[in-house]
């Protein structure tokens, strides 16, 4: 038997190499995909909706979806003059105040911001502030958001984010969704 | 290798231990390697680590299974189970304080140990994988005691873990996938805790794996030594048993009676007050840190709070936190020197020590908040660590000029004992009780 001759050993070989590595990846899956978030996890991802009569303007509350926090704030008009006057290069990742800024239907009830609670950074909630420009001050990495979340200075790269979110009516808020009257 | 030549051989005299020797010879090579193993004469106290590690982490290992009985590692019991341990189970209190200040001792000694390798040039060829491996422990450790500190399930705990797991998604677009995978959901919660507990448990038992390779890589090449100069001959050596075993267990004692201070009279100094409080995915924490062995490496994650050209300033502080422990591992390869010891290096001697420093600078600047002049300070301090390891090492070995080497280690250590007045040792080639560190 020649050495560049195909023998049946040579199949044999190939054969069980490959149906080897095949197997061990399909094996391997399950195993790697266990770790993602389970059924219960992934369901309690539905939108929630929210009273939030009872928030007066300059004041916060911190409510959960999908177990992470949000910060439903009312801001008071000087408040929404001092976001508007917060100029490009102040901030990180510049968007303007008007973006983040709603409310409900009727325009002369748009003071309401709804950010991520958690910091851009790494996580942390930012505490609640109001002295000149500063809306929150993260206390972990020294992060300084203003009154709609912008990111003005520190290491969190952008501003929080904004989860997708709809008044249904004056005073009931709904944050997973941004369709009215899902 | 020629010159690691044993002192005396295994000759088992009794009955079942030629059956066992003919059998599976377990007993010659426990013999070859921690009794008639040839160390050099010359090592210090400070090689003493590797010895002090070992049993770490079985005393790790011991008061963890035992721990484990008593944990719940669910998160609306978590807190009050290891509350049990501390009240209700026998002796919880003293085998908690035990773990928890055991990691603390333990990243305590690999630092020591971490340190007398880079002051005596170990990781120098043909070293180069013994410390690599050293390495892979080293992350393995970091591994386990940022789970471990998860498991409590205190405020601490939640907001370390959830910074640390936060460090994924700095990367674009596969960050959040990744920390939701790390963390079984959304944010930090039951998944998180279970899947921690079950790694918290395995982790250590690979590290005892790493570490069989790590003593295996070593007894290969040997051990260096103060001087730097490779064995040359029998009278360099003294046998492991009983000289090494003797002073690597006088070591063991002092090392342990520190321990042992302060898990009976500073059974919290190294911990944290707010991980007595439960976690609270709400409210976080005034001033989070992490633990102390972590916070040179948090003090570099925090003090790029700039963009580099495309990389922002999140992504920069972890590619620099990560980058300043992976740069340990192509050390070998950084400093160019072929001289080992820094005792014969007298520039970088001086550097060496500035780096202790720094190390310990940052660790200390981890611990205040991120503001002001400790943000301008890290940034120098970071500045230096990288500069130590990326310029000074390549430059000084090409341009510093080392002491005269002497030709052995028995010349170093009879030139030594001469210069000190000590009695000469005669020369015969059996050792000398008289090599002192």
């Amino acid at each position: 038997m020649t050495s560049d001759e195909t023998t049946r050993r040579d199949f044999i070989y190939v054969a069980t190499g490959m149906l080897g590595v095949v197997g061990v990846a399909g094996l391997a899956w399950p195993f790697i995909d266990q770790m993602r978030p389970d059924a219960a996890v992934r369901a309690a991802g539905q939108p929630v909706e929210i009273d939030v009569s009872s928030v007066e303007p300059g004041s916060a509350i911190i409510v959960t979806w999908r177990g992470k926090p949000y910060f439903v704030r009312r801001l008071t008009d000087a408040e929404i003059t001092a976001a508007s006057g917060v100029t490009v290069d102040q901030m990180k990742d510049p968007q303007p105040a008007d973006q983040r800024i709603g409310g409900p239907a009727d325009e002369a009830k748009k003071d309401w911001v709804v950010v991520a609670a958690n910091c851009t950074h790494l996580g942390c909630i930012p505490k609640v502030v109001d002295s000149g420009a500063d809306g929150w001050h993260c206390p972990c990495h020294g992060s300084v958001f203003d009154f709609t979340g912008r990111i003005l200075h520190g290491p969190a790269p952008i501003n929080l984010p904004q989860p997708p979110h709809v008044f249904a009516s004056d005073t009931n808020l709904i944050i997973g969704t941004d369709t009215a009257g899902a | 290798m020629s010159s690691l030549e044993h002192h005396g051989t295994y000759t088992p005299t009794s009955g079942i231990g030629k059956w066992i020797d003919a059998r599976m010879p377990l007993p010659r090579l426990m013999y070859d390697s921690f009794v008639a193993y040839p160390v050099p004469r010359n090592l210090n106290y400070a090689y003493t680590f590797g010895g002090i590690l070992s049993l770490m982490l079985v005393a790790q290992i011991l008061t963890g299974v035992v721990l484990a009985m008593h944990y719940t590692s669910d998160t609306g019991l978590a807190f009050t189970s290891v509350e049990n341990i501390m009240r209700d189970v026998n002796h919880g209190w003293l085998l908690r304080y035990m773990h928890a200040n055991g990691a603390s001792f333990f990243f305590f000694a690999v630092y020591l140990h971490i340190f007398r390798g880079m002051y005596y040039g170990s990781y120098k060829a043909p070293r180069e994988l013994l410390w690599i491996l050293g390495c892979i422990i080293y992350l393995l450790m970091m591994a386990t005691g940022f789970m471990g500190y998860v498991l409590p399930w205190g405020q601490m705990s939640f907001w370390g873990a959830t910074v640390i797991t936060g460090f994924f998604t700095a990367f674009p677009v596969i960050g959040d996938p990744i920390q939701q995978f790390l963390l079984g959901g959304y944010a930090v919660d039951n998944a998180t805790l279970n899947r921690f507990f079950s790694l918290h448990y395995l982790l250590p038992f690979m590290i005892a794996g790493v570490v069989v390779l790590h003593v295996w890589a070593l007894h290969v090449t040997g051990q260096t030594n103060p001087t730097g100069i490779e064995v040359k001959s029998k009278t360099d050596t003294v046998a492991f048993t009983p000289y090494a075993t003797v002073k690597d267990s006088f070591a063991m004692m002092v090392f342990f009676a520190i321990f042992a201070y302060f898990i009976f009279y500073l059974p919290n100094y190294l911990g944290h007050p707010d991980n007595y409080t439960e976690a609270n995915a709400l409210v976080t924490p005034a001033h989070i840190v992490p633990e102390w062995y972590f916070l040179p490496f948090y003090a570099i994650l925090r003090g790029i709070t700039f963009n580099i050209g495309p990389i922002d300033s999140k992504l920069g502080g972890v590619l620099a936190m990560f980058g300043s422990i992976a740069v340990l591992f192509v050390l070998p390869w950084l400093d160019t020197s072929k001289v080992r010891s820094a005792d014969y290096r007298p520039w970088y001697k001086l550097f060496f020590w500035i780096f202790v420093a720094d190390a310990i600078f940052l660790g200390w600047l981890g611990s205040k908040p991120a503001e002001g002049v400790y943000t301008s300070l890290a940034q120098i301090a970071t500045a230096y660590y990288f500069i130590f390891f990326l310029i000074i090492l390549p430059v000084l070995g090409l341009i510093e000029k080392p002491r005269r080497l002497p030709n052995s280690i028995t010349e170093a250590v009879l030139e030594r004992n001469r210069a000190s007045g000590a009695q000469q040792v005669t020369g015969s080639a059996a050792a000398s009780p008289e090599n002192r560190g």
